[in-house]
């Protein structure tokens, strides 16, 4: 009895000498890369925690050679501007989410209804804008020249609601909601915006947490617009574009201090770069972790169907 | 056999076939729920359409789109003339595929690495190591390439300085970054991307591969002939999608790394990049309308093209 049981137990665990090397590769391998993904973090929080004379000496290290919170203390003594910062890309990413994402389900699920007759006219109405497109020019100048929204923030907000992807992918988590449900609603005499609101968008807690997180992180990252559209009367900026205007403009990098009354020669312009850019990725850095889940989830059942 | 024929046609008039008014009626809240996003496209996507009839014009701002005098071909033809439109397409083109390649065969390496691991733990903090890149903003991105490669204070010419050698300047040299910025995007898309080849491996039926180690393949063999023959029909398609989308994209890292630095841009400006600088830096709509207008059109004709191929292999996974 007891030989015939260790004959099959064997059959199923089989460890070789191949298995050791390839699994011994793959921990060595994976590591390295992994490392090498966090390693420019490090170099820029280790830099924005150094000394402007440290940095001029020895380059950017990757621990600081010369321990400094100059570059900080200058940002948190003119606080307003991350304040005014936080609160605008804050204020954009929790009010486009909301608003994108509700249009999205919405759009979702009445084109995934299978009684709908002009569910396959309308999707292809969206999939189209994925084929062909005017480019960036009609599209800069239907937004400045005929909505006139330069130097406005719904510039931003608008073009970031939703995308014809987002709306796909939408659909393949609403696919999975049977259609009795609808039918059920209906019976009960409730109308469809009623069905969606009551029934369906309680079950679709996953998918509406997916889409939601992509649409939020599209507003947290975006520059792309504000870049467009926001010329230098606009003081507020979401968080992303005044990142890049303080690299990429000195002027930009000194007024972003400028009520702590510093000597022009004084900034330390590269670590107060890097503060800012610290400051400005921080919050992606603690909270991703946590909801990586959901964007794994969103390839995954994306790739499944387009 | 003529009665039945002759019958059918009355059956199907028996039933009352609805007017398009009647349907709209009847299902006027769906409608309504989709008309949100009906009208986003139709004034962010489908009304600047014709707007590519700036590339025909010399535009001038203050006469607007159709105000503005027709020249015809002209723009096209100086664009083509001076070979700005060959460098770019040469350039974005050739970016697209080293990235596509370059990106899928390390991410598919790395799957499979990741399937040969056990430890729970291990795999959990490797992979969000590796999705880090992913979340960042192009911004950033830029600045990390700063920090790496400046010629001053790069950390990487602190390295080389320190062992005495003589730092090496990226930022005015050309033909350096064919090379680094395909490395650049393996480091920023791979964690995130060998996510899909990752699911199509554990999706693989485990008897298969059970089935093998029974019949005594190592592991080498294992992934050589079960696994990488699965991952075949995930790999072809995602290529042929990428493939149809190969004039486009990657304006935000090409944007932040390279920037305004004109001795880079016979190696490094694309398509986007130069639409962008055009229209921003030098207000010269026809020339970003003609490039713009042409990578529209031929990413068309691309997408279509690879479409029919996807459909032919498999019909499931075509676009429509």
């Amino acid at each position: 009895m007891t030989k015939v049981k260790t004959a099959v137990k064997a059959k199923k665990v089989r460890l070789d000498a191949s298995d050791r090397i390839v699994r011994g590769f793959a921990y060595v391998f994976i590591s390295l890369f992994a490392a090498l993904c966090l390693f420019p973090f490090l170099l820029i929080v280790a830099t924005s925690f150094s000394s402007e004379k440290s940095i001029m000496q020895y380059g950017f290290q990757i621990w600081p050679r010369e321990f400094s919170l100059y570059a900080y203390q200058l940002i948190f003594k003119t606080p307003m501007v991350m304040i005014k910062t936080y609160g605008l890309t804050i204020g954009l990413t929790v009010a486009g989410t909301i608003i994108g994402l509700f249009i999205v389900a919405m759009t979702g699920y009445a084109l995934c209804r299978p009684d709908f007759p002009f569910r396959n006219g309308i999707s292809f109405y969206i999939y189209f804008t994925t084929l062909f497109s005017g480019g960036l020019v009609p599209f800069y100048l239907l937004v400045v020249k005929y909505l006139h929204l330069k130097d406005s923030y719904f510039a931003i907000l608008l073009p970031l609601l939703m995308s014809p992807w987002l709306i796909i992918l939408m659909k393949n988590f609403v696919k999975g909601i049977p259609f009795e449900i609808t039918e059920s609603g209906k019976i009960d005499g409730a109308n469809d915006f009623k069905i969606f609101t009551s029934l369906i968008l309680p079950m679709m807690t996953p998918g509406l947490a997916t889409i939601g997180l992509f649409i939020a992180l599209g507003y947290w990252n975006e520059w792309y617009y504000s870049s467009l559209f926001l010329s230098s009367k606009v003081d507020v900026r979401p968080l992303q574009y005044q990142l890049y205007r303080i690299i990429n403009e000195v002027n930009s990098l000194k007024n972003s201090v400028a009520g702590a009354n510093i000597v022009v020669t004084d900034l330390p312009d590269e670590s107060l770069k890097m503060a800012t850019a610290v400051l400005a990725t921080g919050p992606i850095i603690f909270l991703y972790p946590s909801v990586q889940k959901y964007f794994i989830s969103g390839i995954t059942v994306g790739a499944v169907k387009g | 056999m003529a009665k039945s024929i002759a019958a059918a046609p009355v059956i199907q008039r028996s039933v009352k076939k609805m007017s398009t008014w009647q349907t709209i009626k009847k299902y006027h809240i769906l409608l309504l729920m989709c008309l949100p996003a009906i009208t986003f496209f139709l004034i962010f996507s489908y009304i600047p359409m014709p707007g590519v009839y700036i590339a025909f014009t010399n535009f001038k701002y203050n006469l607007g789109i159709w105000h503005s005098q027709f020249v015809g071909f002209k723009n096209f033809e100086f664009l083509f003339r001076t070979g700005e439109i060959w460098k770019l397409t040469r350039n974005t083109v050739l970016y697209n595929l080293a990235f596509i390649i370059l990106g899928n065969l390390l991410q598919i390496f790395i799957a499979i690495l990741l399937n040969e691991i056990m430890s729970y733990g291990f795999k959990k903090v490797t992979q969000s190591m590796m999705f880090l890149p992913h979340f960042i903003s192009d911004v950033l991105v830029g600045l990390l390439v700063y920090n790496l490669f400046n010629a001053d204070y790069g950390f990487i010419n602190s390295m080389i300085r320190s062992f005495g050698g003589e730092g090496l300047n990226v930022y005015s040299n050309p033909n350096v970054w064919p090379w680094l910025l395909p490395l650049i995007n393996l480091w920023k898309a791979t964690g995130y991307g060998s996510v899909v080849y990752f699911a199509a491996i554990c999706g693989i039926d485990s008897e298969i591969v059970e089935a093998s180690r029974v019949d005594g393949a190592n592991a080498f063999q294992k992934i050589r002939y079960i696994i990488l023959p699965q991952l075949k029909g995930t790999v072809i398609i995602l290529l042929l999608f990428a493939v149809g989308g190969i004039l486009k994209g990657n304006f935000g890292m090409f944007y932040n790394i390279i920037g305004k630095n004109s001795v880079l841009y016979d190696t490094t400006d694309i398509i986007e990049t130069f639409v962008y600088r055009s229209l921003m830096t030098n207000f010269n709509f026809q020339n970003a309308s003609a490039v713009g207008l042409y990578q529209s059109v031929f990413g068309f004709f691309l997408v279509m093209i690879c479409n029919k191929i996807v459909k032919k292999i498999d019909p499931e996974y075509s676009l429509f």
